[in-house]
């Protein structure tokens, strides 16, 4: 593909990430890849929606903003929307999807999302999993690959360019770090890595 | 009287063919002369039937008058995704009635995808003096009581594997049937079992049996007690454990790594349910002796997961879900140089977004890295024809490759062009192929390189894919070695079917679910091929009462010398010589 193409595919190219937020373009995950020869920065490109009875539409007229996940990604409380299920598809034993159900219903883990701005991906993570904050912390970094600094109640995540942030049962975004624990388990509801000027902004006292 | 080798005695022969042991050269023998014949059917110890109707069990007997080891399979491989309804038939009992009378030396009894009352367990605990393997893979119909009676009498009993069964749990107290004087088993597989076992027996059997190789548990064996049933058996080469986790406590762990730094033979692991992370060090001691490793359970991410891996340098087989991602398939390429089975499931099959970073570069990456890589089952949301030519040219040596692109119909994510070619690299280059699944955006083209390259194939899995009849034309006309096609929702319909009609008698069977084959092609196949059955499957009523240019919902196809079945349910039809009369 070439300079053009990939510049046409940017325009609808689907982005995950709070609306109003500038994404970088080349985000972590493509970094890594670089040196791979296969994939270009596309990493991020979401394939249309295919649904199995619309055998006529070929997939480069589907309109890929029929897929846009920003738009419901705060709406925790509510199931997200499951496809239509094809009997049999995919193929996987029953005891095999009966077992991952099972164990993430038995776990009773407290799942959040965690975004990174920039990132195509959103993660899951069980914070029942982490003992405290530098468990969390550390975890942060190897899943994203990057370096979030200490805390520090006055100046908060200094000398990093991230700040994990999270959203609590008021909706309000706040600093990870400045509540106990505890009750930071019980009240995030989701998180997100801020990065650059937005992230060093947060860290200061107003 | 010309001497020739024809005149050996029979005792000879026999010696001589005793050395003989692969169904299809004993088949071989058999064709050479009658006499032959006579000699290798009296002397024949193991039969292998991969589709039970197409032989009947008194067939079989008046053939094989003395064997000791019988593997029967059932319903077609699509059952296994809930295509096959309910009461389709399957049965073991007349099977296991027939042999109980016949073969009272019996010894081995193995069951795949068929349906087992504890009435046949019963029958078998009873029948055969000297029974010793009992494996029931993916089969279903009976109780933990079936199994009390097994454990009850079966004095030699060397293995008992209940394999992905499905297994009604009445009671854990069925394993202290065994008696105290029971030191025979080698191999115990319950870990399809949804009930606690009682525990106690469990460890006073384990602990009693010396040659005790396999131990596979169940959910409900809690990891405090593991500790106490490998101390017991020391010498297990294969260990399925219970639910991995508990409250997190130094002395359990570190009783746990002792007792797993005991297993000195340990070779293969499985189980792994619940994983609680900081508990996985414990195995670190076996890892660089294990040669099977099976995570598929374990709903651990990434760095605990590779780490694991890592250390596992001797690991020929890895079954794991894909919170390993592309990250950790590289570490697995770069640390286990003598993979040659890799099985990556996914954790969140439903999901509309991908939950883990696993692309196709993962199994590049494993392609490139692992030399001895032959089989692959791998599920992923998007691939690419370029990726599939790179994993084609660097193993040629494989033998299995089954893709699952979990969105039907997904093209090619870079070009968005369909995964024709990249299949087609595989066939062509894979010369080896036995076994192929196929997925994602594929025209009749694809087809057509499968006919064309795909020599060797024996085992076909299609959904989703083709434009017209001809891309079966091209796969029934070309692929000199299929036996089992089994196709879900594709355009495929009654000229290719018909115009093939003699190559179904060369397979063992065909599977066409949500195609457009007609009813009344189904008919004429049937009045076609009396050595077939053809068999329509159909919930909403009998096909009849729509016209004949209707698709059927379901078509089972497959060769038989037993004619039709009698055991059919309300929704299958078969369309044989004379009940295609009938219902016209």
């Amino acid at each position: 593909m070439d300079a053009a193409d990939i510049k046409n595919l940017k325009a609808t190219e689907l982005r995950l990430g709070l609306p109003g937020t500038h994404l970088e373009e080349n985000n972590v995950i493509s970094e890594e890849k670089s040196s791979s020869s296969l994939t270009p920065v596309l990493n991020n490109n979401k394939r249309p929606l295919q649904l199995p009875a619309d055998e006529e539409t070929s997939p480069a007229n589907k309109d890929s903003g029929s897929k846009c996940s920003n738009k419901n990604s705060d709406d925790d409380a509510a199931p997200p929307p499951s496809k239509a299920k094809i009997v049999g598809w995919p193929p996987i034993r029953s005891y095999r999807k009966n077992s991952l159900q099972e164990q993430s219903e038995a776990a009773g883990g407290i799942y959040v999302k965690v975004s990174m701005d920039g990132a195509p991906y959103l993660r899951k993570i069980d914070l029942k999993v982490y003992g405290g904050y530098p468990q969390l912390l550390k975890a942060l970094e190897n899943m994203f690959k990057l370096t979030i600094g200490e805390y520090s109640e006055k100046e908060g995540y200094k000398g990093s360019d991230y700040a994990p942030t999270y959203e609590d049962k008021d909706g309000d975004w706040m600093l990870v770090g400045d509540v106990p624990w505890d009750m930071f388990v019980t009240s995030c509801k989701r998180l997100r890595i801020m990065k650059g000027s937005e992230a060093r902004g947060l860290g200061c006292a107003v | 009287m010309k001497k020739t080798a024809y005149s050996f005695p029979e005792e000879v022969l026999e010696h001589v063919f005793s050395f003989i042991v692969s169904d299809k050269d004993r088949s071989s023998i058999s064709l050479v002369c009658k006499s032959w014949y006579e000699i290798e059917r009296w002397c024949r110890r193991k039969v292998f039937v991969g589709n039970c109707y197409a032989v009947s069990p008194p067939i079989l007997i008046k053939r094989f008058p003395e064997l000791r080891s019988v593997t029967l399979k059932g319903k077609p491989h699509f059952a296994d995704f809930n295509l096959v309804p309910e009461g389709w038939g399957g049965f073991a009992c007349p099977w296991i009635r027939a042999m109980a009378g016949a073969y009272p030396w019996l010894e081995e009894i193995r069951l795949k995808r068929m349906v087992v009352s504890d009435e046949s367990l019963e029958i078998i605990a009873k029948s055969f003096k000297n029974f010793k393997v009992l494996v029931l893979s993916s089969c279903e119909g009976f109780t933990t009581e079936g199994l009390a009676a097994i454990a009850a009498n079966c004095r030699n009993l060397r293995e008992l594997d209940l394999r992905e069964s499905e297994v009604e749990d009445l009671s854990g107290r069925w394993l202290s049937d065994f008696p105290d004087s029971y030191t025979s088993l080698e191999s115990l597989n319950i870990s399809c079992l949804g009930n606690e076992v009682n525990l106690l027996a469990l460890e006073r059997l384990v602990s009693r049996c010396p040659n005790l190789k396999t131990l596979r548990l169940n959910r409900a064996v809690p990891l405090d007690r593991l500790p106490n049933l490998l101390r017991g058996a020391p010498q297990l080469a294969e260990l399925g454990t219970g639910a991995y986790t508990s409250e997190m406590r130094p002395d359990v762990f570190s009783n746990l790594a002792e007792a797993f730094a005991g297993c000195k033979q340990l070779k293969a692991l499985s189980g792994f349910w619940d994983v609680l992370p900081s508990y996985l060090p414990a195995v670190y001691p076996v890892c660089s002796q294990l040669t099977s490793l099976n995570l598929s359970y374990a709903t651990v991410q990434s760095p605990d997961l590779i780490k694991l891996v890592s250390l596992c340098e001797k690991l020929q087989k890895l079954w794991v879900l894909d919170y390993i991602e592309d990250d950790g398939l590289e570490i697995l390429a770069a640390s286990c140089k003598d993979l040659r089975e890799l099985r990556v499931f996914p954790s969140d099959p439903f999901g509309l977004e991908p939950n883990v970073a696993l692309t196709e570069q993962g199994l590049v990456s494993v392609s490139e890295g692992c030399p001895k890589l032959q089989s692959v089952l791998y599920f992923c949301r998007q691939m690419s024809n370029a990726a599939l030519n790179t994993i084609a040219r660097n193993r040629p040596n494989m033998t299995r490759f089954r893709l699952c692109i979990i969105e039907p119909r997904s093209p090619d994510y870079l070009t968005l062009q369909p995964l024709d070619d990249g299949f087609g690299a595989i066939v062509e280059h894979c010369k080896d192929l036995r076994r192929l699944s196929l997925s994602g955006l594929l025209t009749d083209r694809v087809f057509e390189y499968i006919g064309t390259y795909g020599k060797k194939l024996e085992m076909l899995s299609v959904a989703f894919a083709g434009d017209s009849d001809l891309g079966l034309h091209h796969v029934l006309s070309g692929c000199d070695n299929l036996r089992k096609l089994e196709i879900r929702d594709c355009p495929f319909g009654d000229k290719a079917l018909l115009a093939n009609a003699a190559k179904l008698e060369t397979m063992r069977s065909l599977w066409m679910s949500s195609c457009s084959v007609s009813f009344g092609a189904c008919k004429v196949l049937g009045q076609k091929m009396p050595r077939l059955n053809v068999e329509v499957m159909d919930e909403s009523g009998p096909p009849d009462s729509r016209p004949e240019s209707s698709p059927v919902e379901k078509l089972y196809v497959y060769r038989t010398v037993a004619g039709p079945r009698l055991d059919m349910p309300g929704f299958v039809w078969t369309m044989d010589d004379d009940s295609a009369l009938r219902i016209s």
